[in-house]
């Protein structure tokens, strides 16, 4: 038997094989994507379509009407404008100190990038982009948070999401200084500290409105010790508002605490030891060696949270119904309320200037804070 | 071989377990009962918990044997608890299982109208609110109940109210069934509006003028300052009804058909006005008077702040006669007084959209100069049939409605305060009795019925707006807007200017001339 002429000339069962593995990548592969299509593609486009439509019932079902950017349009110059970015005041010389600061900035950083010797078509496009993003958000904030303006939905969110993030960093990163020492007690409070993440959103949420009952809530005692037995958080669009990010910090802290604990935990001793021996205070060793250690691991945090805390729902809902007015309302309850009225249009409009909200903000932190802040480590 | 062996042992051991689960497991179910069933069932005894006797039961078993109503409507405990506490007494009389699935008031139409628009029909029936029906009966989502009630003894149509009757129905068929009656009244403390020496109130000023005196004494004897007036005010609540009640007497003075949403002429809406604005005022003051979180209050609160005795008006359907009976969480026993929502002694002039002195001709159906115009909010929870469910189902959904709806059961309903459930029939307001045996005093139970039965019969009365997208106007538009000037952040000018505009697009939205039509047929305008 001659085997090396069996060797050269492969046999029709080696060609079947090969191309038997050849389709097998496919068809292992091809539900995955199918279902991915299915799950995330169709519902975007689909979605994309009922924000250009106008649902209306009709005998035996329903219909749904292309309005072109008729659900659009209402949101920034029509009857939801207000409820949407909010009423704005009479510019004053600090709105307009402010916002001439923001455009000076911007301007600064557009004019970096032109001179820069490297543009691309692209990077261009999104730093003008960012540009009349940030300028037209900084209009919008200087004029409706003070001077007799009120906040939209719009501006709510990015109340919600950046004051409370910064709070829930600050509290988490403090805790978890804390609990890396070496005190007594410190698994126990470890555990305690992990809880708030633990609870439901809603519990959380009917909890603070309990808490923040003046009148029938636990610390009524307190308030009436204080003379505030005829205060109410919810009766000011900021009290409102503070009740709920209270709610949200003490509800979120946790995660950026226990992730920090991970990070503070996994740095290398040595340098902090070498430090020590070198005479350096702990302010010192915090700045220059703990910072920059636990800065990469934070820059993932602080936008894994801001993705989530654009989407706030509950809190606001629960609390406060939205109210006072809709002070509290979310962007997210905005299109909640919109659905619940089965205005399918303008709800699916309110949530897609959310996801171009999120991806506008999470691209900036990825492409511009993180990976500048990470790169120059 | 040792595996072959192990394979072999396995397959027989799950060859057996299978022979074994499929002998022992239920034997299969024979075919359903006969349709020939009669559509109603039941002559319930006529007590309080009524025991399943009179079953009308064919040869195979009960008429409704293996037939499950999922039966949608509004988180209780009012309102679903009588459905979920009777539902076993019908399965018992009939066979039929009842499925009551709730969810908040906030979702009840959504959750319905997307079941049966997008074909789901999880649902096989609905207790909501019967205005919405001239939503879901064009679309044909909800089944023509009427053959079914003329051919009912037992549900005594001619025994309800003539206005539920209307309200029920949509181009004249029977659409819903009512459980319940709804009349908004003003409730007031006898006993410490005698003590003040004042009346109750009249016209909203009055109102507003008894809330301010008793606002910040003790109204309970516990020491502690109460208020004068509790009208809730949260949003996504009630305040789109409670604004109505208030409005309604400046609005509307020339009789029922008249109207106090919009102008029957064109259809634009009658808010921007000095009637409507001066009701936005009035609602606004009542919040001095109340609960420091009253904008972030529902009814729920306003009630329970009254039976505890620590308001002195309050503003409210008929439960709360009924809770203030309850010896195990009322103050107010024999203390509440109930009337006709107060009136005004000033009116719109429709023409000039100013606010005009009550006469003979401005205000025909005026008492001592004041109009009233009693505002029958919400209409009472109805019962609806999904039109796409299986005959049988719907033959059982709408014999549990009936069974519920029958004077045997709804008699004792009624005078329930949990039940969340307000009289309907005629005869509740004639026969005392049960709400004597109820535990009303008999001071009490004129006052209470008589409140309601008076604002049944005005010849001003307003009915709630039953006409396409209701609960676009209301519930969304109005109630947004509410809430922004309520929070201080629209001055009544631009609130009424705002509200005007939201149901001028909506209006424009859905068709003006049929909005129209439909607006005035179910006023009765010509």
């Amino acid at each position: 038997m001659n085997t090396e002429s069996v060797e050269r000339q492969p046999s029709r069962l080696d060609a079947l094989t090969v191309t038997v593995e050849r389709l097998a990548e496919s068809v292992f592969i091809t539900p995955t994507v199918l279902a991915l299509l299915f799950l995330s593609i169709f519902p975007l486009i689909a979605s994309l379509y009922v924000s250009l439509a106008r649902f209306k019932i009709a005998k035996g079902g329903f219909t749904l009407t292309f309005v072109g950017l008729d659900n659009y349009k209402k949101l920034f110059l029509g009857t939801d404008r207000t409820h949407f970015l909010g009423a704005f005041a009479p510019s004053t010389p600090l709105s307009w100190v402010i916002f001439g600061g923001v455009v000076v900035a911007l301007s600064i950083f557009l004019a970096r990038y032109l001179l820069n010797a490297r543009i691309s078509i692209g990077g261009l496009i999104g730093r003008i982009l960012l540009t009349l993003g940030l300028g037209g958000l900084t209009w919008m904030l200087t004029h409706s948070i003070w001077n007799g303006g009120r906040l939209g939905t719009l501006s709510t969110t990015l109340v919600y999401v950046f004051l409370g993030i910064f709070f829930q960093y600050i509290l988490g990163l403090s805790l978890a200084m804390l609990t890396v020492q070496n005190l007594p007690g410190r698994r126990f409070f470890r555990v305690v500290f992990l809880l708030p993440m633990m609870i439901t959103p809603v519990g959380v949420a009917y909890m603070f409105r309990m808490l923040t009952d003046t009148s029938k809530g636990p610390f009524t005692p307190v308030w009436q010790a204080l003379g505030l037995i005829d205060f109410s958080w919810v009766n000011n669009p900021w009290g409102a508002r503070t009740a709920i990010l209270i709610a949200d910090i003490w509800q979120w802290t946790p995660f950026m605490f226990i992730v920090l604990v991970a990070a503070l935990e996994s740095q290398p001793v040595e340098p902090i030891e070498a430090a020590t021996v070198d005479g350096a205070n702990p302010w010192q060793i915090f700045r220059h060696i703990t910072w920059p250690a636990i800065l990469p691991v934070s820059m993932t945090l602080i936008l894994i949270r801001l993705i989530e805390a654009f989407k706030i729902v509950d809190l606001p809902n629960v609390m406060t119904n939205g109210g006072p007015g809709t002070s509290t309302q979310s962007l997210t309850l905005h299109a909640f309320i919109n659905w619940r009225a089965l205005d399918l249009g303008g709800s699916a409009a309110v949530a897609y200037i959310l996801l171009f909200l999120v991806t506008f903000f999470g691209m900036i932190f990825v492409n511009l804070i993180r990976q500048r802040t990470v790169e120059t480590l | 071989m040792n595996t072959k062996k192990m394979l072999v042992k396995l397959l027989t051991v799950m060859i057996i377990f299978g022979v074994l689960v499929t002998a022992c497991g239920a034997p299969a179910t024979e075919a359903p009962a006969p349709t020939e069933a009669p559509p109603v069932a039941t002559e319930a005894p006529a007590t309080e918990a009524p025991a399943a006797t009179e079953a009308p039961a064919t040869e195979a078993g009960l008429i409704y044997e293996g037939v499950t109503v999922n039966l949608l409507t509004f988180v209780g405990p009012q309102v679903a608890e009588p459905l979920q506490r009777r539902g076993p007494d019908f399965t018992a009389l009939t066979g039929a299982t009842i499925n009551v699935i709730t969810v908040p008031n906030s979702d009840l139409y959504q959750k319905a109208l997307t079941d049966m628009a997008t074909g789901t029909n999880a649902y096989d029936a609905f207790l909501f609110a019967p205005s919405w029906i001239v939503d879901f009966a064009p679309a044909g989502y909800i089944e023509d109940l009427t053959s079914r009630v003329e051919a009912d003894e037992a549900l005594e149509w001619n025994d309800v109210a003539p206005f539920f009757r209307d309200f029920n129905s949509y181009n004249g068929k029977v659409y819903s069934i009512p459980l319940d009656g709804d009349m908004h009244m003003v409730y007031y403390r006898i006993d410490s509006l005698a003590e003040a020496g004042l009346e109750p109130p009249k016209t909203w000023d009055e109102y507003l003028n008894v809330a301010k005196t008793l606002n910040g004494t003790d109204l309970n004897g516990d020491g502690e300052a109460d208020y004068g007036s509790c009208i809730s005010k949260a949003p996504q609540q009630q305040s789109y009804w409670w604004i109505w009640s208030i409005a309604a007497p400046y609005i509307q003075s020339q009789g029922n058909t008249q109207g106090a949403f919009f102008n029957t002429k064109d259809m634009t809406p009658l808010v921007n006005n000095e009637a409507f604005k001066r009701a936005l005022e009035v609602y606004k003051e009542t919040g001095l008077y109340g609960p420091p979180d009253e904008t972030n209050q529902g009814v729920g609160d306003s009630r329970g702040l009254f039976i505890s005795g620590r308001c002195a008006l309050t503003m409210d359907w008929g439960d709360i006669g009924t809770l203030a009976i309850d010896p195990a969480n009322s103050k107010v026993i024999d203390k509440v007084g109930a009337i006709v929502t107060p009136g005004s002694t000033e009116v719109l002039d429709w023409d000039t959209g100013k606010l005009v002195p009550c006469d003979a001709t401005t205000c025909p159906y005026a008492v001592d100069g004041v109009n009233h115009a009693p505002f029958a909010s919400f209409g009472g929870w109805a019962g609806a049939v999904n039109a796409a469910a299986d005959e049988k189902v719907k033959d059982a959904a709408y014999a549990f409605l009936s069974y519920m709806a029958q004077p045997a059961q709804s008699n004792a309903d009624v005078v329930v305060g949990a039940t969340g459930y307000n009289p309907f029939r005629i005869s509740q307001f004639t026969d005392q009795q049960a709400w004597l045996d109820a535990g009303f005093s008999q001071a009490a139970a004129d006052s209470y019925l008589g409140g309601i039965e008076a604002s049944l019969n005005s010849p001003n009365m307003v009915a709630d707006l039953r006409i396409p997208q209701n609960q676009k106007y209301i519930q969304v538009e109005l109630d947004r807007i509410l809430s922004e000037y309520i929070a201080g952040d629209l001055t009544t000018d631009e609130a009424a200017q705002q509200i005007y505009d939201a149901w001028e697009a909506i209006t424009e939205e859905v068709g003006r001339e049929g909005q129209l039509e439909s607006y005035k047929a179910t006023i009765g305008a010509k």
